[in-house]
């Protein structure tokens, strides 16, 4: 007897647990197995580039907080970097050790998160979230005492950051440092040798380097699938190259190595952060700018290496107060370009954990 | 009926006989409705009572996991927090989707509902205290138990909605699938105990079946958290994937009616297990029977709250295969070796002594560890060494272009 079939097609998202916020996928099923899916985008959608075109070039650093709320230090970092480069401002030592500082701190907390939620969609009952959220939580409270702000920080500024770490802010990162590597082993034993994990993990939604590089993917899942590329070695910024790190990077590409080769990172920012600590210089945090920053027409295009990517700012300045045109390389979502050839086929379970392991944030997607 | 006096303290004899009294005679049928009634209701109301109390204490224990609280705002140590979701739940609206079954939909919660409710009046309490005398009592759970995929099918087929069809349908394969391991796990203790009713094998349990046979407790605990769903294998609510699985549509009362099915059971899963294999309601030494039975069940219920915070879910083949592959497979190294054990120390009076049973233990733990060695070594993850990760060229081809 022939069983008439047919595919089931299913719009994941927007309102759905696991689409981080409001993505939206058109996904066609044969059974639970993916034949085809479709990204939408765009329900978050909130003109942040445009908004920035009638914004002062300090003004516009508040909404480079709410690109990718989960890394708003690093946000900062790229506009001010290209907003430097278009006016050629040259911030001094201090400053770029705390933008360092201040970055790195912000990739472990944005690693944690992704860690935490790729484990949530897993299906561990939050429990791997809330050991994540804990030590995220000692992050936000070092953010609080760098610039007031927990979330949406707008700690940088063009010419260096607000206002110097405040004398508790340095024994505060002092245990932060003594106590992580501890938190990171239990998050490992927790996770790395756990048969459920790894059964669910390996082998699934492998992104070889070939296809990964031409899609333009960067960040960890670029580093993941075995491309050594980081662009804090590459083009280092700010005061990078004086720091001693490596760039891990995984065998396979597959979810599992993506989740490995953030565990790594948290580790060498760790690193990085010990040094900046005992590298950072006396003397000033900051240029004196004017409050309105006209610089001349021209434009520039800065980067960093943001916990998700490359994040780069390409801005247009006509010699006014505001950009002529500002517009966002958001690594969130380029990196959503090879969604479909690494999903297809696989399990509906699955396509969860793939898009789950790439860590996209919408509010820098749709931006 | 009833003609031999028991002493049972929640017993349906006593019950019978009491309103028997009370009415004249001639009017049994109506003893017999007036005693079921009365005891059907305490028991539906003491079972939820004690699954309210269960929610709480799961939410709890999960908190404690977690690093966090849990619920503490209502009463001490939140133990109102029960009485407040329901009066939520009871004030929500209960919308029925446009395009649903109706009938279906509105049935489906009570199916569900019905067979864990039903368990309960055939689990022995202690000497003679159960509402069901059923000499086949083994087969009766197995039976009623398999019920649930009813409710869960028709709660998913009659919403209309794909994330609940798609529920449904994996509950459906699941459940199936794991009646079968359960059923042969079973089939060890009703060969040691000789008997099929619940209150003999409890009774038969000089030594705890789990320790006598501890691959036939291991394979029905991982069986029964299938059945249940229960994490690691709760795909058939999967919130990460499916929103909430075949109860995505249903909301007020109704989808109370499905929590309670839910939350009741572990409960009365962990019950089972225990007059199964824990001894049910026997006295430990100077403890009374009645509280170690509760004991007991507690401490189930807390390994299985253990399990489902700790570990994330399998995917659908992977628990098929799981099932067919690995706890089929020990479901009948189990029950090979109870049967080869008792045809070996059977006697002439066909009877086991205690000494039999502890003959038994040591060899089963042996084939025990043994089989779930070479299980776990055929299915197993750990074992797979990762590769180191080589450097891809085309990093390179990248710093040159710039």
């Amino acid at each position: 007897m022939a069983i008439k079939t047919e595919p089931i097609t299913i719009n994941l998202g927007p309102q759905h647990p696991s689409t981080h916020g409001v993505f939206r996928m058109r996904v066609t099923f044969d059974g639970e197995v993916v034949v085809d899916l479709e990204p939408v985008f765009g329900y978050l959608h909130r003109g942040t580039e445009k908004l920035a075109e009638e914004r002062s070039y300090v003004q516009v650093v508040t909404l480079t907080d709410r690109l990718d709320y989960e890394s708003s230090m690093t946000n900062n970092l790229a506009y001010v970097r290209a907003v430097e480069k278009l006016a050629g401002i040259t911030p001094p030592e201090r400053g770029l050790y705390l933008r360092v500082t201040a970055s790195e701190l912000q990739r472990i907390a944005s690693h944690l998160i992704t860690i935490g939620f790729m484990l949530q969609e897993l299906g561990v009952f939050a429990t791997v979230l809330m050991y994540c959220f804990r030590e995220r939580e000692r992050v936000l409270d070092m953010f609080e005492m760098l610039c007031g702000a927990r979330i949406t920080l707008s700690y940088m500024r063009p010419g260096g950051v607000t206002q110097d770490a405040p004398r508790e802010f340095w024994p505060a990162l002092d245990d932060f440092l003594k106590q992580m590597p501890g938190y990171i082993d239990e998050l490992e034993e927790l996770i790395s040798h756990n048969e459920v994990v790894l059964a669910r993990m390996r082998n699934v939604g492998i992104l070889p380097d070939h296809l990964a590089v031409d899609s333009s993917i960067t960040g960890p899942v670029l580093r993941a699938s075995g491309v050594q590329w980081d662009l804090r070695k590459a083009a280092p910024h700010e005061v990078y190259d004086r720091m001693e790190f490596d760039v891990p990077i995984g065998a396979k590409g597959d979810t599992f190595d993506r989740y490995l080769v953030r565990i790594q990172e948290m580790r060498q920012s760790l690193r990085i952060l010990e040094q900046c600590r005992d590298q950072i210089p006396e003397g000033p945090i900051k240029t004196e700018e004017p409050y309105f920053i006209r610089p001349p027409a021209g434009e520039a295009y800065a980067f960093v290496e943001s916990p998700k990517g490359e994040l780069g700012f390409y801005l247009i300045s006509d010699g006014g107060i505001s950009p002529y045109r500002c517009k966002i390389r958001s690594p969130s979502f380029i990196n959503l370009t090879a969604l479909k050839e690494m999903t297809v086929g696989s399990k509906m379970a699955d396509l969860i954990v793939i898009f789950g392991s790439l860590a996209v944030n919408m509010g820098e997607v749709d931006r | 009926m009833c003609s031999e006096p028991t002493g049972g303290i929640l017993d349906f004899c006593s019950v019978y006989r009491l309103s028997a009294g009370l009415l004249p005679s001639g009017a049994e049928w109506a003893a017999f409705a007036l005693a079921a009634v009365f005891l059907a209701f305490i028991v539906i109301n003491g079972v939820v009572a004690v699954t309210a109390g269960y929610t709480w204490f799961e939410r709890r224990v999960i908190g404690r996991f977690q690093a966090r609280i849990g619920p503490n705002r209502w009463g001490p140590f939140g133990l109102l927090q029960p009485l407040a979701d329901v009066v939520k739940l009871m004030t929500k609206e209960d919308l029925v989707p446009e395009e649903a079954d109706r009938p279906v939909f509105n049935l489906a919660p009570v199916v569900l509902l019905v067979p864990a409710l039903a368990v309960v009046a055939f689990i022995p309490l202690g000497e003679n205290s159960f509402l069901g005398r059923v000499n086949v009592g083994v087969l009766f759970i197995l039976g009623i138990t398999g019920l649930n995929t009813f409710g869960i099918f028709m709660g998913g087929w009659a919403s209309r909605n794909k994330y609940a069809l798609l529920g449904a349908m994996r509950g459906v394969a699941m459940l199936i699938s794991y009646e079968v391991p359960m059923a042969l796990a079973l089939a060890g203790v009703v060969l040691t105990a000789g008997s099929m009713a619940l209150s003999g094998i409890a009774e038969a349990q000089a030594v705890p079946f789990a320790l006598v046979q501890p691959l036939g407790f291991l394979v029905f605990m991982i069986a029964a958290s299938a059945e249940m769903s229960r994490a690691p294998f709760d795909m058939i609510e999967a919130e990460s994937e499916l929103g909430s699985g075949y109860h995505t549509e249903y909301s007020g009362m109704k989808f109370a009616v499905f929590q309670l099915a839910e939350f009741m059971a572990p409960v009365v899963n962990s019950v089972i297990a225990t007059v199964l294999f824990l001894g049910g309601a026997e006295d430990v030494g100077p403890i009374p029977g009645q509280v170690a039975f509760v004991a007991k069940v507690f401490l189930l219920v807390f390994f299985l709250l253990w399990v489902r915070t700790t570990w994330p879910r399998l995917r659908v083949d992977q628990i098929m295969a799981f099932a067919w592959k690995g706890l089929l497979a020990l479901a009948l190294v189990n029950t090979f070796a109870v049967a080869t054990e008792m045809w070996l120390l059977l006697g002439a009076d066909a009877q086991l002594e205690t000494r039999d049973l502890w003959i038994m233990t040591a060899a089963n733990w042996v084939v025990a560890i043994a089989a779930v060695v070479v299980v776990a070594n055929l299915m197993g993850q750990r074992k797979i060494r990762p590769e180191a990760p080589v450097p891809s060229p085309l990093a390179k081809m990248a710093a040159e272009a710039d």
